[in-house]
């Protein structure tokens, strides 16, 4: 063993090599694990990388999270936090440094979720995107319903299922979208890109069946709640189940429990529609036929009142005339005729009335009741001993 | 017009042909429109099976509607 490596100077190690057989020794003795205690010195470095150390009572460990990793972290923890790291303990050799390389990071309790979910939607807030009084309301009587999700998930056929009993005549349109993992958020947001330029639907449902936490996280991206936001589109969200509320949730139009109650949030039941139609058309037909009884009484009314007002404008008139029937009689020389006098004319029907008027040895008309008597004048005489008073 | 301005326009008309005061020649003439709105509405809702399509992007990045098996 005399000649084994550093056991002389002139078996000496070079540093690089120690640090590197030291290196090789911790990872080969340390799986990766799972390490607690408090964040101290946390530092991001330009290059994405964040550096900080886990300390407790009695230890210290440099961590470091390199950038790619830091992606499937929520948030950056905040100093003093009481954390979980997950990595693998190393040597960095060029500075002879121990290192904990961290893949995974949460806080107690709900630790960096809330606190990543908490500043975003005040973010949001701040911009108004979670306003409710941005959200628009559902179209009643869609005729096309997009579907953001998993092509094989069980979220898709519960929306089919229900829409399909619901209204078996609204026409689906799905936009497959990957709904967990690292490529989710991208792949939701340019799901809801093409939802948008195609244009066609009348509203859209985006969501996924339960899962954990982690599966649900791409409903708590930035860029989705972004999308969601600036879709012209109403977009309904319907992530994991009740308990499971996302900024998706907070930025949609409306945000449904499950992705089977956004489906009936979707689409009205048919049935129920065919009835209120039948109840409009029974108003109207109602309606109308209140007019026409009451148009046809207005009528009979009217007609009564005619009938009574003509009748008694004829008898009016029947009376009237024989007013002045009787008056015209009276006046009339026909009646005077037949009381015994006789009215003499001269051949021009002239009446002859004085003495003058009348020549001796002419000829006149004589009219009495029923006719004519021709007559000459005798003579004439200036006493009339005979003839009635007038009064 | 959509399915739900027709809905609409037809609770507008029999809310007008409640009223008393309306001139038969108004009265006859909405009668009339409402009969025509419900008969569009209906044919509206029977239509045939709606269809299920998935919305996908070619290589060109052109959008299209496909049949879904």
């Amino acid at each position: 063993m005399f000649d084994a490596p550093g056991s002389s100077p002139e078996q000496a190690f070079g540093v690089g090599e120690l640090t590197t057989l030291v290196k090789q020794a911790l990872e080969g003795g340390f799986p990766p694990l799972w390490v607690k205690g408090e964040v101290s010195g946390f530092k991001r470095h330009t290059n994405g990388h964040w550096y900080f150390s886990l300390k407790d009572a009695s230890g210290q460990l440099p961590c470091v999270v390199w950038a790619r990793d830091t992606r499937r972290i929520p948030a950056p923890p905040d100093e003093g936090m009481a954390v979980f790291a997950r990595g693998q303990l190393t040597v960095y050799p060029a500075q002879g440094k121990l290192q904990f390389m961290v893949d995974a990071l949460d806080a107690e309790g709900e630790g960096l979720w809330k606190k990543a979910f908490d500043a975003l939607k005040a973010t949001l807030d701040a911009e108004g995107l979670t306003d409710p009084a941005r959200k628009r309301r559902l179209p009643r009587f869609p005729r096309t319903v997009a579907v953001i999700t998993s092509l094989d998930g069980a979220a898709r056929r519960d929306i089919e299922a229900v829409i399909r009993r619901r209204h078996p005549g609204v026409d689906l349109v799905l936009i497959g979208a990957v709904v967990q993992g690292e490529g989710a958020p991208a792949s939701l947001v340019a799901a809801l890109d093409r939802l948008a330029s195609w244009g066609g639907a009348d509203v859209a449902i985006i969501g996924r069946g339960g899962g954990s936490r982690e599966d649900l996280w791409c409903f708590n991206d930035e860029s989705v709640a972004r999308a969601i936001a600036a879709c012209p589109i109403p977009i309904i969200s319907a992530v994991g189940h009740e308990i499971d509320v996302t900024i998706a949730d907070l930025v949609a139009d409306l945000r449904a429990a499950t992705p089977s109650v956004a489906a009936e949030h979707a689409v009205p039941i048919l049935a129920e529609v065919q009835e209120q139609l039948r109840r409009l058309g029974g108003r109207l037909a109602d309606a109308l036929e209140d007019r026409v009884v009451t148009e046809r009484r207005a009528l009979h009314t009217q007609r009564e009142r005619f009938t009574l007002r003509a009748t008694r404008m004829v008898e009016r008139r029947r009376a009237r005339v024989q007013q002045v029937a009787g008056r015209l009689d009276a006046l009339s020389p026909v009646a005077t005729l037949t009381r015994g006098f006789a009215v003499a004319r001269d051949a021009e029907g002239r009446t002859l009335t004085t003495r003058s008027a009348f020549a001796v040895g002419a000829t006149f008309d004589l009219l009495v009741q029923d006719g004519r008597v021709r007559a000459r004048t005798e003579s004439t005489h200036d006493d009339a001993p005979h003839l009635p008073s007038r009064a | 017009m959509s399915f739900e301005q027709t809905l609409a326009r037809l609770e507008q008309i029999a809310s007008s042909l409640d009223r008393d005061d309306l001139p038969l020649e108004e009265a006859l003439r909405l009668f009339e429109e409402g009969i025509a709105k419900l008969r569009e509405a209906n044919a509206a809702l029977g239509e045939a099976e709606g269809t299920v399509q998935r919305l996908i992007e070619d290589a060109a990045g052109v959008l299209k509607l496909e049949e879904e098996a």
